[in-house]
C-alpha cells in the first residue's frame, strides 16, 4: 500500500495485526445503506412520476455506478490499510483508504477505553475500540475488531493504564 | 523546659456555606443587557410612527430582562470547599457544578462597563478539560471587586500560599501586583490598522444599520445627511465612486480598529505572580483579568497575519488547557512589534523559541501552488464558460484571471513559512500565509502523534503530523513534512514512543 519515494531515513512500519475479515462485510454493508437512500431518492421519482426529467435519470445511472465502485472497492481497500497494535507502552493504529492515518498514543496518556458495537457490527460479531487522551483530537479508534479481541484489548489496557501513575495530562 | 507546644489549628477554609453572588446584580445584569438593546429599543419605541403595541413590546422587553435578572440571581449559590468548588444555578433549567479545585488551571475575571460602575467582576474558572462549543463552565457573575481577587488567589493557590495567607488576611493582599513581564506601550497602536478587525468591525455596523433601517420601513433619504451621500451616489460615475468608497472604508476600518484596540488593549499588563501565574490585565470599558497558571502552560503560539507581518508586528497567544477559544481569552500579548512577541515568549517560556527553522521539502512547495491556484483558475474558467454560454458579463473572469497570480504568490509564502524546529524543551511548527502563526508545544504536553498521508502526499513522499496535546486547540500540524524528516522529528521530540514502530530500511508489505 505504500508508494514512498523517499528512500533513506526511518519509515513508518505497519501496526502488526489485522482487523477482523467480517469487517469488509461490515464496511460494504454500511456502505451499502448510506447508498440506497440516495439511489430511492433518486428512483422513486424516476419510477413513478411520469415527466420525470431526464437528468434525474443521468444522475442515477451515476450515483449507481459510483455506489458499485465505491462498495466493491473501499472494503477491500481499508481491510489493508486498517491495522492495530499495542505494545506496553503505546497504542499504534492505522486507518483510512485514500487518505490514510496512523495515530498514536502512549499508554501513560490514556483516559479511558470504551468499546461500542451498533447494530450492524452485533450481526457481525463485531466491536470499535475507542481509546481517549485528554485532548479533544486524540481519540485512538480500532473498528472492526473481532468481539473477543476487542474485549481482550480493553482489559489489557485497562489494567496497564491503572498500573500507570499520573493524571494523563 | 517548655511544654510541648499545642498542635496548631487545623487551616480551614472560609466556612464553606452557600453564598450568593452579589445583591447588586438584580440591576447589573439586567442593565448588561439593556445596554446591547438600547440601540434597537430606542429605534423601535422612537423612530417611525410611534404607536402603542411597539411601546408595549419595547416597555415588555424591559420587564422581562428585569425580572429574569431578578429569578437568576434567587436561584444561583455557590460555595467553595476545600476540595471543590459548587455552584446552583438555572431558571428553568437547573444546574449543579462541581469542579475538583485541583483541577482548576486558569481564573478570569471580567467586568463589562455594568459590572464597573457598581464595583463588581464576573469569576470565570476553567479546568483541564478540553471545552466544546464554549460552554461555559463554572462562572460566578459576578461578586464583588475584592471578592473576585479574594476567590483567584484562593482558586490558585492551593499548593505553597494556603495557610499563610488564610483568615480574612487575603482580601488586603491585593496590591500584589507581580513581576512586570510587559506592558502597553503607546507606539504598538500602529499595529491596530493592520489587523481586519476594524473592516469586519465596519462592515458588520453598516450591515446591522440597513437592516435595522430595512426592518423600520426608513427611508435613507429622509436624513439630511445621507440624502446628500445617496444623491451623491446617484451623479457620479464609477470612476469617482470606486476610489472615494475605498478610501473611506480604509480610514473608517483603520479608525475603527484604533477604537478597538483601546478598548481591548488599554491598560494591558502582564505580569508573572507570586503564585507561579501569569496574569494578563486590559481593557477599557470591560476590563479582564486572565490568571494562567504557569506549570499548565504547554507553550505559545505567535500569530503574523499578512498585513501585520509586514508591518513588522506580532500578536502571541497562550497554549494552555482551561481557556475557552473564545473572545481572546488566551491572549498574552496584542499586536505590538515582533521583536517584543519574541521577548515576551522567551519571558514566558524560559527559553529561546524564534530559532531558525528547517524548511520543509520542495515537493511541499507543488503542493502549496497547486492547492493555491487550482481553485482560483477553477472558478476563472467557470465564469469565463458563463460569460460565453449565459451571456453573463465579461469583466468578472477578467478579474479570476488576474487573481492567480496573486494566489500563486498567497501559495509560495504558504511554503516559505512552513518549516519546524525542536528546541531543548519545545517543538516549534510554523505555517500559513495570511493567518501566519508559529507554534511552541512544550514536548511533555504531547499526548500522542497522528500521521496523515492523503493519496498525494504517499505520491510526493510527505506527511501531515500533529501533535495531539490536552491544551489549546488539541492538536498542533507540521504541515507537509519530508517523510524521512517528519518521523525523525516526532521521534525526536517525545522519545522511546514511536522508535518502536519506525523501520530502517526493509520495504513495507
Amino acid at each position: 500500500m505504500s508508494e514512498t519515494t523517499s528512500g533513506a531515513g526511518p519509515r513508518l512500519r505497519a501496526p502488526v495485526n489485522l482487523v477482523s475479515r467480517r469487517a469488509i462485510g461490515h464496511w460494504a454493508l454500511r456502505a451499502g445503506l448510506g447508498w440506497l437512500v440516495v439511489l430511492l431518492a433518486q428512483a422513486v421519482p424516476v419510477v413513478l412520476a411520469a415527466g420525470a426529467p431526464t437528468w434525474l435519470r443521468v444522475t442515477l445511472l451515476v450515483s449507481a455506478l459510483v455506489a458499485v465502485a465505491h462498495v466493491v472497492v473501499m472494503p477491500r481497500w481499508r481491510y489493508r490499510v486498517h491495522r492495530w497494535e499495542t505494545t506496553p507502552d503505546a497504542v499504534f493504529t492505522r486507518g483510512g483508504w485514500v487518505n490514510q492515518e496512523w495515530r498514536l498514543a502512549p499508554v501513560s496518556r490514556i483516559q479511558t477505553v470504551d468499546t461500542a458495537r451498533g447494530p450492524l457490527q452485533q450481526l457481525l460479531g463485531l466491536a470499535t475500540v475507542t481509546v481517549t487522551t485528554a485532548s479533544a483530537q486524540g481519540p485512538v479508534t480500532i473498528e472492526g475488531l473481532d468481539a473477543e479481541v476487542a474485549a481482550r484489548i480493553v482489559d489489557e489496557l485497562t489494567a496497564t493504564t491503572q498500573a500507570t501513575p499520573g493524571d494523563a495530562t | 523546659m517548655t511544654p510541648p507546644l499545642p498542635a496548631a489549628p487545623e487551616y480551614v477554609e472560609p466556612a464553606p456555606e452557600w453564598g450568593r453572588l452579589d445583591p447588586r446584580m438584580i440591576v447589573v445584569r439586567p442593565l448588561n443587557e439593556l445596554v446591547g438593546l438600547l440601540l434597537p429599543l430606542f429605534a423601535l419605541v422612537f423612530v417611525g410612527d410611534v404607536n402603542l403595541v411597539r411601546t408595549l413590546f419595547g416597555a415588555g422587553t424591559v420587564a422581562f430582562v428585569v425580572l429574569y435578572g431578578l429569578l437568576s440571581w434567587l436561584t444561583t449559590k455557590y460555595r467553595i470547599t476545600d476540595t471543590q468548588v459548587e455552584l446552583h444555578k438555572g431558571v428553568l433549567f437547573r444546574q449543579r457544578l462541581a469542579i475538583p479545585r485541583d483541577r482548576i488551571r486558569t481564573v478570569d475575571l471580567t467586568a463589562k462597563l455594568g459590572h464597573r460602575l457598581f464595583g463588581l467582576t464576573a469569576v470565570r474558572v476553567g479546568t483541564g478539560k478540553q471545552e466544546r462549543g464554549g460552554g461555559e463552565g463554572v462562572a460566578l457573575d459576578a461578586v464583588t471587586a475584592a471578592e473576585a481577587d479574594r476567590l483567584r488567589q484562593v482558586f490558585l493557590h492551593r499548593r505553597a500560599g494556603a495557610p499563610e495567607d488564610g483568615a480574612g488576611g487575603t482580601a488586603e493582599n491585593t496590591a500584589d501586583d507581580g513581576a512586570p513581564i510587559a506592558a502597553l506601550s503607546g507606539s504598538w497602536y500602529r499595529y491596530a490598522p493592520l489587523s481586519l478587525s476594524g473592516l469586519i468591525g465596519v462592515g458588520a455596523s453598516v450591515g446591522f444599520l440597513m437592516n435595522l433601517a430595512n426592518e423600520l420601513d426608513l427611508e435613507f433619504s429622509e436624513f439630511g445627511v445621507l440624502r446628500s451621500v445617496y444623491t451623491w451616489f446617484a451623479e457620479s460615475g464609477p470612476g469617482t465612486i470606486v476610489p472615494v468608497t475605498a478610501v473611506a472604508t480604509v480610514v473608517l476600518a483603520a479608525l475603527a480598529s484604533l477604537l478597538g484596540y483601546l478598548l481591548q488593549n488599554h491598560r494591558y499588563r502582564l505580569t508573572r505572580q507570586a503564585d507561579r501565574t501569569l496574569r494578563v490585565r486590559r481593557g477599557l470599558l470591560t476590563t479582564r483579568s486572565v490568571s494562567i497558571e504557569e506549570d499548565r502552560l504547554r507553550g505559545v503560539d505567535v500569530h503574523e497575519p499578512l498585513l501585520l507581518r509586514a508591518g513588522r508586528g506580532a500578536r502571541l497567544s497562550a497554549v494552555t488547557t482551561g481557556l475557552g477559544r473564545m473572545s481572546g481569552s488566551a491572549l498574552l500579548l496584542p499586536p505590538a512589534p515582533r521583536a517584543e512577541a519574541h521577548r515576551v515568549a522567551v519571558e514566558v517560556l524560559g527559553e529561546r523559541v524564534d530559532v531558525p527553522l528547517r524548511p520543509h521539502p520542495p515537493r511541499a512547495l507543488v503542493r502549496r501552488l497547486v492547492r493555491a491556484v487550482a481553485p482560483a483558475v477553477a472558478v476563472a474558467v467557470v465564469l469565463l464558460g458563463l460569460a460565453l454560454l449565459v451571456d453573463w458579463p465579461h469583466w468578472p473572469w477578467v478579474v479570476a484571471v488576474f487573481l492567480v497570480p496573486v494566489a500563486a504568490l498567497v501559495g509560495y509564502d504558504r511554503y516559505r513559512g512552513l518549516g519546524h524546529a525542536l528546541t531543548e524543551r519545545y517543538l516549534v511548527s510554523r505555517s500559513g500565509s495570511l493567518d501566519r502563526s508559529t507554534v511552541a508545544l512544550r514536548r511533555t504536553g504531547i499526548v500522542g502523534w497522528k500521521i496523515s498521508r492523503t493519496l498525494f502526499q504517499r505520491r510526493a513522499g510527505v506527511l501531515t503530523i500533529t501533535a495531539v496535546t490536552a491544551a489549546g486547540s488539541g492538536g498542533y500540524r507540521v504541515l507537509d513534512v519530508g517523510e524521512a524528516q517528519g518521523l525523525a522529528l516526532a521521534d525526536a521530540a517525545v522519545p522511546d514512543l514511536l522508535a518502536q514502530f519506525l523501520e530502517h530500511r526493509a520495504p513495507e508489505s
